[in-house]
């Protein structure tokens, strides 16, 4: 019972991160009918973001700000960094390719995603790079918690949890409460018609690379926050957070968060009751299966393919 | 309209006459070759020539070349970089077939390479014990190598696009995942786990051919036999696509990829014909795999990663998707230019020479070419001066290599002893003023383009030449980002007309 519980809480932090990183695949994939490869690598520069503030704010170990406003700051510059490299992925590597065959984009986006990825290693090395969230405050992020059973819930992990629902709750409410989610709603169901209607079609693609890059360059932070990141997080992540966001049904909000939610505990329990080896060839075999039996998703509608 | 209303295009007279339109056949098409005849001049007339030289004689010419080049090169380095840019020609036209035919985005291809690998490995070691003789493994991978293709390829018959991008990527990491932990596979050890299949005790056997045994080196260095090896079967792979391309299947791959729909509805058997491009190239990337393993004696997982899957995408979308020539020249390209960026005295030269390269081709002789060579210059000179004013170890930094180039560049660029944080602000920066300089014309982009070429300079020194591995990778992924918004069609594939 104990590890159950152990498991489920991990379960619960990754797929908080995944659903995070999932978001952002959606909300492209929504509007421009787009696999943006480049989103993983993108939330593995908000990771290093966030190693670049930790730093300049005197380290882990001796932080000139209390706990609590170190880590709003890591996630903020992280988030405001990442939508600007968002943004100009977008700009010059994808809208140039708006209206090529679909084929052009896609090997664009591997381009910039490998461009990133080694850019990263050129700047910073390939070595792994640890947050050493321990030391801050002595422990207090692992130390503290509640207790469920015998088993601690440390404060890490439901400030990431927490966190997470947070800003996915703030999507939400901006993509069906706001004037501009309605753009963005439109746009994504039929962009010439919305354009025809006076909606400024380029502002929304924009808006929707921030919000993704944005919350990619969060989840970047969260998961550098639990374990040592390197440069090729991105790849695997990626990979991942677009499973999560098939799984949900790619361009529904709610479904991401679900699916993100469906592949930690997938892999949590995996990796806690079969065998760490073998836990990524139980996720992707799921999204395949997935990809072949229900490329919708949950929450997604049948596309019906005009012509 | 009559013919006599329509308008006259400008060219002469007498060659506006014969070549109408025929049936079928557009008048865009028709008069395509007299637009080629006005290009004129004896350039022109070479063009010509060499345009209407048949495939099969720049083959041989090609091969021949290829095949006497250890007769002038006799390092044991060059000659393996010829055999290493000819397997990856080998492997371009496998993916060629899947990716420029066919029209389907395989990520999963290297994964059939490494099969290959592996399955050599597994039939001609001490592994299992299995030492079957060459000439039977080859056809035994090959087949293996199109059923997975076979198989792999079924998720296409659901899916397109990127939906089927994805799940052969997902194919690819399950396989990564499979090798690496294939040493506790149901409790035997299959793929040696990580370590891989080499080593003595596994002793993957060479090549052995016609009864000689093909060993993998002779007396210290590369041995030449496999170069023979590989461009024999690069050349008859070459012609069994070409064939198979000249054929109804390759009419139909064609079709396919131009519109599957409408293939469909003219009675093409769609599903049959992805099925046949994702086993044709299995096959071809499985048989480039045996002679990998068999030349390195010895398999290992991190070798079929991604980095290999995007150098191949590289070479057949920069050659030109679609045409064999194209992705020919395209991995001879990407693999020369990544050998010679490993030593750092090559890589300045290359990137020198490209610059140069490219102003002169943007530019030609005009005065904006001097404009934007001469203030680079100054610029440059006067930077080292304020730079050298301030404090001495701005710039007596390590020069990177040492030859007349960089004598003289050491006056000029800026190498500080300490980079510190000038390391990442000076290389975003760059990236930041490249980005600027697609959005500004004219002159203002002159006056752009002389601190951008500093700058490059600067970075390329300090930063990238340090780090040679990944300014490999960073240039990989510029070059498919800029071709694909550049020139899709690469450098000689097929320009196709967009109907909408």
């Amino acid at each position: 019972m104990d590890d159950f519980i152990q498991y489920t809480i991990n379960a619960l932090t990754l797929g908080s991160v995944y659903a995070l990183i999932a978001l952002g695949y959606s909300l492209v994939y929504g509007i421009l009918k787009l696999l943006n490869f480049a989103h993983g690598d993108v939330f593995m520069v908000g990771a290093y973001i966030g190693f670049g503030m930790l730093n300049l704010l005197g380290g882990a170990t001796s932080p000139v700000v209390p706990v609590w406003l170190l880590l709003t700051i890591m996630v903020a510059t992280a988030m405001a960094g990442c939508a600007v490299i968002g943004v100009a992925i977008e700009r010059f590597a994808y809208r140039p390719l708006r209206d090529a065959p679909r084929i052009a984009p896609l090997i664009s986006a591997l381009g910039v995603s490998f461009f990133l990825t080694y850019s990263m290693q050129l700047l910073f090395g390939a070595e792994q790079r640890d947050y050493n969230a321990f030391s801050l405050d002595n422990g207090v992020l692992f130390l503290k918690g509640f207790d469920i059973g015998n088993v601690r819930v440390p404060l890490l992990r439901i400030v990431i949890i927490s966190s997470a629902f947070v800003l996915m709750i703030a999507l939400w409410l901006l993509v069906n409460r706001t004037r501009t989610g309605k753009a963005m709603r439109a746009t994504s169901f039929d962009r010439e018609a919305a354009a025809m209607m006076g909606i400024d079609i380029d502002r929304v693609i924009r808006f929707a690379f921030v919000l993704g890059s944005a919350l990619a360059g969060a989840a970047g932070v969260m998961f550098a926050l639990r374990a040592p990141a390197s440069v090729t997080i991105g790849f695997v992540a990626g990979l991942k957070g677009f499973t999560a966001a098939v799984i949900g049904g790619i361009g529904s909000i709610p479904g991401a968060m679900v699916g993100g939610l469906m592949l930690g505990f997938a892999e949590s329990f995996t990796q806690g009751y079969v065998s760490t080896r073998w836990s990524d060839l139980a996720v992707f075999t799921i999204l395949i299966l997935f990809m072949l039996f229900r490329p919708q998703g949950l929450f997604g509608r049948a596309d019906i393919r005009k012509v | 309209m009559t013919d006599a209303e329509l308008p006259t295009p400008n060219v002469p007279d007498s060659l506006t006459e014969p070549a109408g339109p025929a049936v079928g056949q557009d008048e865009w098409v028709a008069r395509h070759a007299e637009r080629r005849l006005l290009r004129g001049g004896r350039l022109g007339a070479v063009e010509e020539r060499l345009r209407a030289a048949p495939w099969w004689a720049w083959l041989t010419v090609f091969v021949c070349l290829a095949a006497l080049l250890p007769v002038g090169f006799s390092s044991g380095y060059v000659r393996r970089v010829a055999f290493d840019t000819v397997l990856y020609m080998l492997l371009a036209l496998g993916l060629n077939v899947v990716v420029g035919w066919g029209g389907l985005l395989d990520l999963g291809y290297i994964a059939f390479y490494g099969l290959g690998a592996y399955c050599y490995a597994l039939l001609s070691s001490n592994q299992f014990d299995v030492h079957l003789p060459t000439v039977a493994t080859l056809p035994i991978v090959v087949v293996v190598g199109a059923v997975a293709g076979w198989l792999i390829g079924l998720p296409s018959w659901r899916l397109s696009g990127d939906y089927l991008a994805i799940v052969t990527l997902f194919f690819f990491q399950i396989f990564i995942v499979v090798v690496t932990n294939g040493d506790h596979l149901f409790g035997h050890n299959v793929t040696g786990g990580s370590n891989g299949i080499g080593g003595v005790d596994a002793n993957v056997r060479p090549f052995n051919l016609f009864g000689h045994d093909l060993p993998v080196a002779h007396s210290g260095s590369f041995n030449v036999a496999y170069l023979y090896v590989v461009l024999a079967f690069f050349a008859v792979v070459f012609v069994l696509l070409r064939f198979v391309n000249e054929s109804r299947i390759g009419r139909a791959w064609r079709s396919l990829r131009e519109d599957p729909l409408a293939a469909e509805l003219m009675g093409m058997p769609v599903n049959w014909l992805k099925l046949l491009a994702f086993s044709f190239g299995a096959a071809v990337a499985a048989l480039s795999g045996t002679i990998f393993a068999a030349l390195n004696a010895g398999v290992f997982p991190t070798t079929f990663a991604f980095p290999l899957l995007i150098t191949v995408y590289t070479m057949v979308i920069l050659g030109g998707s679609g045409s064999q020539a194209g992705v020919i020249v395209g991995a001879i390209v990407v693999n020369v230019l990544l050998e010679l960026l490993r030593d750092a005295g090559n890589a300045r030269y290359v990137f020198y020479a490209l610059i140069v390269l490219a102003l002169f081709g943007v530019y030609r002789l005009s005065v904006r070419l001097a404009v934007v060579l001469g203030g680079t210059i100054a610029l440059g000179f006067v930077v080292h001066g304020i730079a050298s004013a301030i404090a001495k170890s701005n710039v007596d930094g390590p020069a990177n290599g040492e030859n007349w180039l960089i004598d003289g560049l050491r006056h000029w660029v800026i190498v500080p002893r300490d980079l510190g944080p000038w390391k990442q602000i000076t290389y975003v920066a760059l990236i930041g003023v490249i980005l600027l300089l697609t959005l500004v014309r004219g002159w203002w982009r002159v006056a752009l383009l002389v601190p951008t070429l500093y700058l490059a300079a600067f970075v390329w020194e300090n930063v990238m030449l340090t780090a040679p591995e990944a300014t490999r990778f960073i240039i990989l992924g510029a070059i498919l980002v800029s071709v694909m918004i550049a020139r899709p069609s690469g450098i000689l594939g097929e320009r196709r007309v967009e109907i909408v």
